[in-house]
Order: structure tokens, then C-alpha cells, then sequence
């Protein structure tokens, strides 16, 4: 499944869709950066309530397919534009980390 | 055997937003040169760790990534406080990080333990009051 079906199918807003075919391979849930680093995958979905400048470079390194804040976090301006220029796949949603990651999981 | 290419990079120790931006400049010229994938992503988490540990311990410092034929080695050295107890340091969970750099998401105690898993060889060289140097090398399959 691409990001952009994600997106769709689960009604989520895009808070950067930089590349929108990307495919999409498992997930990982988590805010302590370093675990993330430690135990995502490439292609992964990453959901987080994490939100300050460094979830651009950590989604970049662990070259995740897209992060998707929960709980209706937002992004200051600054990283959503350093997300557009690192095109780094952003989704926002208000559900919880744990509907979000049973939903996908049943999707993908 | 002699070195490829060179990247040099100041490690600003003030700005934590833009902590990671050598990591992340690495991996795009690592790219560019066609390297796998997986290699990649070994070199570049393994050297994010280690600046984002400069920044947050150490006030920054320098980083290199010499390529060579066979392998990648990052070398990161800094002015800091040094590690006094490095088995300690190097512990699952340990951390000395103060409450505002783990409201930022680090600080988990497991930037050096994930430094040692993503590559195949990494020193520490550190002393208290002078400073440390972390030299990491990932193999590149022949
Ligand atoms: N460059 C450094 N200078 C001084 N101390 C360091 C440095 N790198 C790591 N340390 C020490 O080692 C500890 C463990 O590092 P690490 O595993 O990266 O965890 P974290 O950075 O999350 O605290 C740090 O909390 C710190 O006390
Ligand atoms: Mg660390």
C-alpha cells in the first residue's frame, strides 16, 4: 500500500505528502527517539506524538515511508517546511497511537 | 588502504533544532555514491547518535566520515565533560540526560548501545575535564 492510499482510506490529513507513492512495509509505534532509531525499518509508518524538528532528520535516517503524529499533535511551521524541503511524508490524525496503529495494521 | 572521499563537519553544540544535520548531509552523499541501502542507514544512525550525544553532553564538536574502499569510519570528537565510567555509558537505559533534553524525545540511554549495534567496530576515547572521541567503522560487503 502507498502512503497516499493510506492517507485515504483512513481519512488522514496531509501535513506533507512530498512522496506520495512511496509503499509502505509494517509500522512502529514510539517517542523516544532513540528506540525508534534502534527499531523502526525502512518503509516502516511511524506514529508519534512527538513533534519538535528532530522527528524530520530521525524519519529521514531510519528512511521510514511516512510519520503519522497522533492525537491530533500539530507542527510548528518550521518543521513542516524542513519536512517539504527533506521530503519527509507527514500524516496527522486525532485518534490515539494504539487506534491508529490497529487500524493500519488491519489495512496494510 | 588509502582514503576515497572526506567529509568534515562543525557540530554547532547551541542549536538543538538543527542537531543531525551533518547525519542527514551524509546520508544524501552517501547516496549519491550508490552506496546499499542498509549500509547507509548504518552509517547515518550511527553517526546522528553521536552528534546528537555531542550536543547534548559535550556543548558540539567535529565530525569526520572518511570513505574507503571496504569499510566507512566516522570519527566524532569533542571538548566535553568526557565519560567517566564508558561500560556504565554504554549500559542499555543508562543516561545523565536532564529532563528538557527527554522532553525532546532523547535521552533513552540508548544512543551509544544503538552506535554499537549499527556498526562493525566503535572506540571510545575519553577523558574526564578533556573531552571524548568516538571512531566507528561499518564494513562495506565486498
Ligand atoms: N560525547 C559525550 N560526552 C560526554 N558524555 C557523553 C557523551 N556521549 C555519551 N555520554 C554519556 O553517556 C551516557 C549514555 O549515552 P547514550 O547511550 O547516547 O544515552 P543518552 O544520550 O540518551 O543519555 C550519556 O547520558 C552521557 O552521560
Ligand atoms: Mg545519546
Amino acid at each position: 500500500m502507498t502512503v497516499e492510499k493510506l492517507k485515504n482510506e483512513l481519512n488522514l490529513k496531509a501535513v506533507c505528502l512530498a512522496d506520495p507513492e512511496r509503499e509502505i512495509e509494517g509500522g512502529y509505534v514510539g517517542d523516544l527517539l532513540s528506540w525508534v532509531m534502534g527499531k523502526a525499518q525502512s518503509g516502516n509508518v511511524w506514529i508519534t506524538i512527538m513533534s519538535n524538528m528532530n522527528i524530520i532528520a530521525v524519519a529521514s535516517l531510519t528512511d521510514v515511508a511516512c510519520i503519522v503524529l497522533a492525537e491530533g499533535v500539530q507542527l510548528d511551521e518550521n518543521v513542516v517546511n524542513t519536512a517539504k524541503l527533506k521530503e519527509i511524508n507527514v500524516l496527522q490524525s486525532d485518534k490515539s497511537a494504539f487506534d491508529l496503529a490497529a487500524e493500519i495494521s488491519d489495512l496494510i | 588502504m588509502s582514503e576515497i572521499l572526506n567529509f568534515h563537519y562543525e557540530v554547532d553544540g547551541t542549536d538543538f533544532t538543527s542537531a543531525g544535520q551533518s547525519s542527514v548531509s551524509v546520508k544524501k552523499e552517501l547516496r549519491r555514491l550508490g552506496l546499499p541501502a542498509e549500509i547507509i542507514r548504518q552509517v547515518s544512525i550511527a553517526m546522528y547518535e553521536g552528534e546528537i550525544n555531542m550536543v547534548i553532553h559535550a556543548h558540539g564538536g567535529v565530525a569526520d566520515i572518511n570513505l574507503y574502499e571496504d569499510k566507512i569510519e566516522i570519527i566524532l570528537e569533542d571538548h566535553g565533560p568526557g565519560i567517566k565510567d564508558i561500560d556504565l555509558a554504554m549500559q542499555e537505559g543508562y543516561s545523565t540526560a536532564k529532563e528538557n533534553i527527554r522532553s525532546l524525545g532523547f535521552g533513552a540511554g540508548m544512543g551509544l548501545p544503538n552506535m554499537k549495534k549499527y556498526t562493525d567496530e566503535m572506540y571510545i576515547d575519553s577523558v574526564v575535564g578533556v573531552g571524548t572521541k568516538v571512531r566507528m567503522i561499518v564494513n562495506i560487503p565486498g
